[in-house]
């Protein structure tokens, strides 16, 4: 039996490595955080025109793969809401199911003027803003917002996840 | 046969129940009783060959300046595809008595033009076989278009009330979420 090291090596703020077993040691909050981070999967689900924006941002040229963002045609399988668009009323209660549908833990991105204010559309038909129904992590203001934008929120979104502190179950 | 020609025939035949023609750069325009409305469009659909209809549409005419014959107008855009003719017909509905005939009997295609016209102007089609709502949710109260409606509207749509209330109760289910207690009590 050789001896084991129990120098302890930090290879990031409390994160530590013990060399000869092979092993990390790390708050459990940040192995989650960084897994939940690297792994944004939002569903694919497009309001208005905000939604052209959101295609574009995850095609070739800005490549929203590579950070682990991946749009899924499900909202079973997504943890992440974009709300590319205008909210009417008709249509909030349908989001609404899309984001109940979602399994925890669950972020909203409100993308565009419509999504976090109602914008220029201040009438009887358009919701003033989806924080009035659903609790948005991420406002993304823009008519429509760049590609660039969009990206932007994600990485606020990443830095807001690694911020959260034991946020496994509902009785944590 | 001109657009022009079909009008004055069209006076011809139907004499006092056409309250007037207007032509504008090419485009002729009719007035007409809502009474006989099916059976003009019947008659320029067989005897014109007008068999497309472009659009069915409905009018405020409330705060408009120029002078108006009634409050509110049905307006067919009417086309024929073997003469490329096309004729506007504009229906007179008085607000005392906001209906007129459905056309559906001679474009099924009518139905959800009419169903919109109903929807955002109030205007009932008799004889429509599934007059409903149709851009509006259920539930909602009032004609989005009429001029007397507010921009934001008068009474907030239940469904949309509900869908507040329902969200703020969703929240005891989640992880990190829960609602206060002043928000919990707030919608007992």
């Amino acid at each position: 039996m050789g001896k084991i090291n129990n120098d302890l090596v930090q290879i990031e703020e409390g994160i530590s490595f013990i060399p000869g077993a092979s092993a990390i040691v790390a708050p459990l909050n940040k192995l989650i955080n960084w897994g939940r981070a690297g792994s944004i999967w939002p569903a694919t689900f497009g309001l208005a025109c905000c939604a052209i924006e959101m295609m574009v941002a995850g095609a070739a040229t800005n490549d929203l793969d590579r950070f682990g963002i991946i749009f899924r045609a499900s909202p079973r399988q997504a943890d992440c809401l974009i709300l590319a668009g205008t909210i009417t009323k008709k249509m909030a209660p349908v989001v609404r199911r899309v984001y109940d549908q979602m399994p925890e833990p669950r972020y909203v991105i409100a993308m565009g003027s419509c999504a976090c204010t109602g914008g220029v559309f201040d009438t009887y038909a358009v919701v003033q803003g989806a924080d009035e129904f659903l609790p948005v992590d991420v406002y993304i203001p823009g008519c429509p917002p760049r590609p660039e934008a969009l990206m932007e929120g994600l990485i606020k979104l990443q830095e807001k996840i690694m911020q959260e502190q034991g946020r496994w179950s509902q009785f944590a | 046969m001109e657009p022009i020609r079909i009008a004055e025939q069209l006076q011809g035949e139907f004499q006092a129940s056409i309250f007037g023609i207007n032509e504008h750069r090419g485009q002729v325009t009719l007035l007409v009783d809502r009474n006989v409305i099916v059976k003009i469009i019947s008659f320029l659909k067989k005897d014109h060959k007008m068999n497309h209809l472009s659009c069915l549409c409905g009018v405020d005419n409330k705060k408009r300046k120029a002078a108006y014959r009634e409050r509110f107008e049905v307006v067919y855009q009417l086309y024929s595809i073997e003469n490329r003719t096309s004729l506007r017909l504009k229906a007179q509905i008085p607000e005392s008595d906001q209906t007129i005939d459905s056309i559906t009997s001679l474009w099924t295609g009518a139905n959800w033009l009419e169903r919109e016209t109903y929807d955002l102007l109030g205007i009932v089609f008799n004889n429509h076989p599934n007059l409903k709502r149709i851009l509006t949710p259920e539930g909602w109260e009032g004609h989005p278009l009429l001029k007397e409606y507010k921009l934001r509207g008068d009474v907030e749509w239940k469904g949309f009330e509900e869908l507040k209330k329902k969200a703020v109760q969703l929240r005891q289910f989640d992880f990190h979420n829960a609602p206060t207690a002043e928000e919990a009590g707030s919608d007992e």
